[in-house]
C-alpha cells in the first residue's frame, strides 16, 4: 500500500508538470492555430533564466516564476504579432498556414536554442533549493515537487476559471470555436490570438522553471519535453485545454508507474501509448 | 583547389536536377536525344576519384548525404505536403545495419539490407499514421527518431554493457562511389515515379485528398508505397555513411536535426520543382561543411534565420525566385501579370 501510493504521488508530481507544459501547447494549437515546435525552448529559457538568477543574483526560483512568466508572455506576444501574422495574411487557407507556421516554428526553435547554446554553453546546468523532505503517509518526497505540484494544479485552474468565467476566457473559447466568425461577433481576433500564443509561452516558462527546481538542464532540454507535450496534447485532445490537463496527469501516473519497474522505459512507454492512441482512438481523451 | 573541383561537380548535380525535372514533361524519345549533357555530367562526377584531391571527394560524399535525404524527403512530402520528420529515423537505422552486420558481410550487401530495413520500418509507420489526419503523422515521426533512440539507449545499457558500437571502415572513394550510386538511383527512381501514374496520384492526393479517393484511388496504399520507397535511400546512405564515420551511439546515429535539415533545405531550395530541393541541399550542405569548421556555434542559428526568412518572404523558395528571373528575361517588363 505504501509502495502504491508512492508511485501515486509521485505520478501526480510528475503529471503536474506534464500538465502545464501541455497546456501552454494546446493553448497555441488549440487558439491560434500554430504548432509551436518552439515550445520546448520556452521551457528551456524559463528554466536556464531561473538557474542564473539563482546561481548569479540568488534570486528564489519562486520569485523567478512571477518574473519568467511575464517576460515570456511579451516575447510570445511580440513573436505572433510580427512573425505569425505575417504568415496569417499570406497564407491561403487554414491548412497551409498550420504547416507554415510550424516550419516557422522550426526556425525559431533552431534560433532560440542557438542562442541559449551561446549563452549558456553546453553544460549541464543544476542547483538545490528547496532540497527538504517532506513526508507524506509514510513516504518521503522533496518539498520542491511537491511545490511545483501544487502550483501546476494552482494555475490549472486558476486558468481554467479565466477560461470559463471572463470576458477575455470568453473571446479566447469563440476565437477557438471559429476565428472569422468570432472576429465579426466583435473580438479583437489579432489581439486575441497573439494573447493566446504569449499565454502559452508563459506557461511554457513558468513549466522551466520548475521543472529547473527538480531536475537538470541544459540548452538542449527542450526537445523531450517538446515530445512529452506533444504526446499529452494529443492524448487530451487536440485542441481541447482541459483535455491537455487530465491528460498530463494520466501520462504523469504512467510514466510513474514504468519508472518503478524500469527508469529507461519511460520514453518507451510514452511513445508505445502513443502508438496505441492512434491506432485505437486518435481523439484522444477529450477532443473533438 | 579541392574547393573548386567540388563546385565544378555541384553545379553538375544541380543540371541534372534540373535534367530531371524537364525530363519529366517531356516524350521518352526526346529525352534520350537530351541526355547527352546529362550524362557528361555524371562522368565528371563519376571519376572525381581519379582528378580530384581526396579532401574533394570526401566533402562531396557529406553533400551527397544531405542531397539523398533532402531529395528523397521531397518525393514524399512534396506533393503530398505531409511533413515527415522521420529522416533522422530512416537513416539511423542504416547506420545500425552497418554497425551491426557491416564485420560480417560485404559493403554492398550490408547497404542494401539497410535500404531494405528502412523500407519495412517505413512500411509500418506509414501504415500506422497516414490513414490519419497529417498532424498526426508529423508529430508521430518527430517522436519516432526520438524513440528509437531511447529503446537503442535502454537495450545498449542493458543487454550489451557498452554504450555505442565501432563500424569497419571502409574506403574514401568507396563511400563516394556507394553514394553517387544510391544518388543516381534516386533520380532515377523520382523520375519514373514522377511519369508513372503514381506520380499523378501522388500529386492529386496533395491537392485535394478527398477528391483524390472519390476517383478511386487507394489513398493510404499509394501513400504508403511512395513513403516507403523515398526510405530505401535513405536507409542506404546511412548504411555507407557510417563506415565513414566508425565509432556511433545511439544519440548521434539518431539525431532529430538530421529529419529537419532536409525539410529546411528542400524549402530553402523551393518544393515547386524537381530541382528545387538539389539546388537548395546543395548548397545549404556546402555553406554548412563551410561554416561548420569556422563557427560551429553558430551554424543552427543561421540555418533557422534562413528557415524563417524563406518561409516568411520567399515561399516559393530559390526556385521562386529563378523562375521570376527568367519569367522577366523571357517576357520583358510584363511577364508578372
Amino acid at each position: 500500500m505504501e509502495r502504491f501510493l508512492d508511485i501515486v504521488i509521485a505520478g501526480l508530481l510528475l503529471g503536474g508538470l506534464y500538465a502545464l507544459i501541455a497546456m501552454g501547447l494546446s493553448l497555441q494549437y488549440g487558439v491560434a492555430r500554430v504548432f509551436n515546435i518552439a515550445h520546448g525552448e520556452f521551457i528551456m529559457l524559463g528554466a536556464m533564466t531561473t538557474w542564473t538568477l539563482y546561481t548569479v543574483f540568488n534570486i528564489s526560483p519562486l520569485v523567478a516564476i512571477i518574473i519568467s512568466g511575464p517576460v515570456a508572455f511579451v516575447l510570445g506576444f511580440i513573436i505572433h504579432r510580427t512573425m505569425f501574422r505575417k504568415l496569417l495574411s499570406s497564407s491561403a487557407n487554414q491548412g497551409i498556414f498550420e504547416s507554415n507556421s510550424m516550419l516557422a516554428s522550426f526556425g525559431l526553435m533552431f534560433v532560440i536554442q542557438n542562442l541559449a547554446f551561446i549563452i549558456w554553453g553546453p553544460e549541464i546546468r543544476a542547483y538545490n533549493y528547496l532540497t527538504e523532505t517532506v513526508s507524506i503517509g509514510g513516504a518521503l518526497f522533496g518539498a520542491r515537487r511537491l511545490v511545483t505540484l501544487a502550483f501546476a494544479i494552482a494555475i490549472g485552474v486558476a486558468f481554467y476559471i479565466f477560461l470559463a468565467r471572463t470576458r477575455i476566457g470568453k473571446a479566447i473559447r469563440a476565437a477557438g470555436q471559429d476565428p472569422n466568425t468570432a472576429g465579426l461577433m466583435g473580438v479583437n481576433i489579432n489581439w486575441v490570438l497573439a494573447l493566446c500564443f504569449g499565454l502559452g509561452a508563459a506557461m511554457a516558462a513558468v513549466a522551466g522553471v520548475l521543472v529547473s527546481m527538480c531536475y537538470p538542464d541544459s540548452a538542449v532540454m527542450g526537445q523531450e519535453y517538446l515530445t512529452v507535450a506533444i504526446i499529452v496534447v494529443v492524448l487530451g485532445g487536440l485542441g481541447s485545454i482541459p483535455g491537455s490537463f487530465i491528460g498530463g496527469f494520466v501520462l504523469g501516473i504512467i510514466g510513474s508507474i514504468v519508472a518503478f519497474y524500469d527508469p529507461g522505459l519511460t520514453m518507451v512507454a510514452y511513445y508505445a501509448i502513443f502508438i496505441l492512441l492512434l491506432l485505437i482512438r486518435p481523439k484522444g481523451i477529450m477532443g473533438k | 583547389m579541392a574547393d573548386i573541383m567540388v563546385l565544378i561537380n555541384l553545379l553538375a548535380l544541380i543540371y541534372i536536377g534540373w535534367f530531371v525535372d524537364w525530363a519529366v514533361k517531356q516524350n521518352k524519345s526526346k529525352v534520350w536525344l537530351f541526355s547527352g549533357l546529362a550524362i557528361i555530367m555524371l562522368v565528371i562526377l563519376a571519376t572525381l576519384p581519379n582528378y580530384g584531391p581526396i579532401y574533394s571527394y570526401i566533402m562531396l560524399s557529406g553533400i551527397l548525404m544531405y542531397l539523398i535525404l533532402t531529395v528523397s524527403w521531397t518525393m514524399f512530402s512534396g506533393p503530398t505536403g505531409y511533413i515527415s520528420l522521420a529522416s533522422a529515423a530512416f537513416f539511423g537505422v542504416g547506420i545500425y545495419t552497418s554497425a551491426i552486420l557491416g564485420k560480417d558481410l560485404p559493403v554492398l550487401v550490408v547497404v542494401i539490407i539497410g535500404g531494405l530495413i528502412s523500407v519495412v520500418l517505413a512500411a509500418i509507420v506509414g501504415a500506422i499514421t497516414l490513414r490519419l489526419r497529417g498532424i498526426y503523422f508529423i508529430v508521430f515521426t518527430f517522436g519516432l527518431v526520438l524513440l528509437i533512440s531511447s529503446v537503442l539507449l535502454w537495450y545498449e545499457i542493458k543487454f550489451t554493457g557498452t554504450r555505442g558500437r565501432f563500424i569497419v571502415a571502409a574506403s574514401n572513394d568507396t563511400i563516394y562511389y556507394i553514394m553517387l550510386g544510391i544518388t543516381v538511383l534516386m533520380f532515377i527512381a523520382a523520375y519514373l515515379i514522377r511519369r508513372s501514374k503514381y506520380g499523378l496520384a501522388l500529386q492529386s492526393i496533395g491537392q485535394n485528398e478527398e477528391a483524390a479517393a472519390h476517383m478511386g484511388i487507394n489513398v493510404t496504399a499509394v501513400k504508403v508505397a511512395i513513403f516507403s520507397i523515398s526510405a530505401i535511400f535513405m536507409g542506404m546512405a546511412g548504411s555507407i555513411m557510417a563506415m565513414k564515420w566508425i565509432y556511433v551511439d545511439p544519440y548521434s546515429a539518431f539525431d532529430p536535426f538530421r529529419s529537419f535539415l532536409p525539410v529546411l533545405m528542400a524549402i530553402f531550395g523551393g518544393m515547386n520543382k524537381f530541382y528545387g530541393p538539389v539546388l537548395g541541399a546543395v548548397i545549404l550542405a556546402f555553406l554548412e561543411e563551410k561554416l561548420l569548421t569556422e563557427f560551429p556555434y553558430v551554424y543552427k542559428l543561421g540555418f533557422g534565420i534562413i528557415l524563417i526568412a524563406v518561409i516568411l518572404y520567399l515561399p516559393g523558395g530559390l526556385v521562386g525566385v529563378v523562375e521570376k528571373v527568367r519569367a522577366r528575361i523571357a517576357k520583358g517588363k510584363n511577364a508578372l501579370t
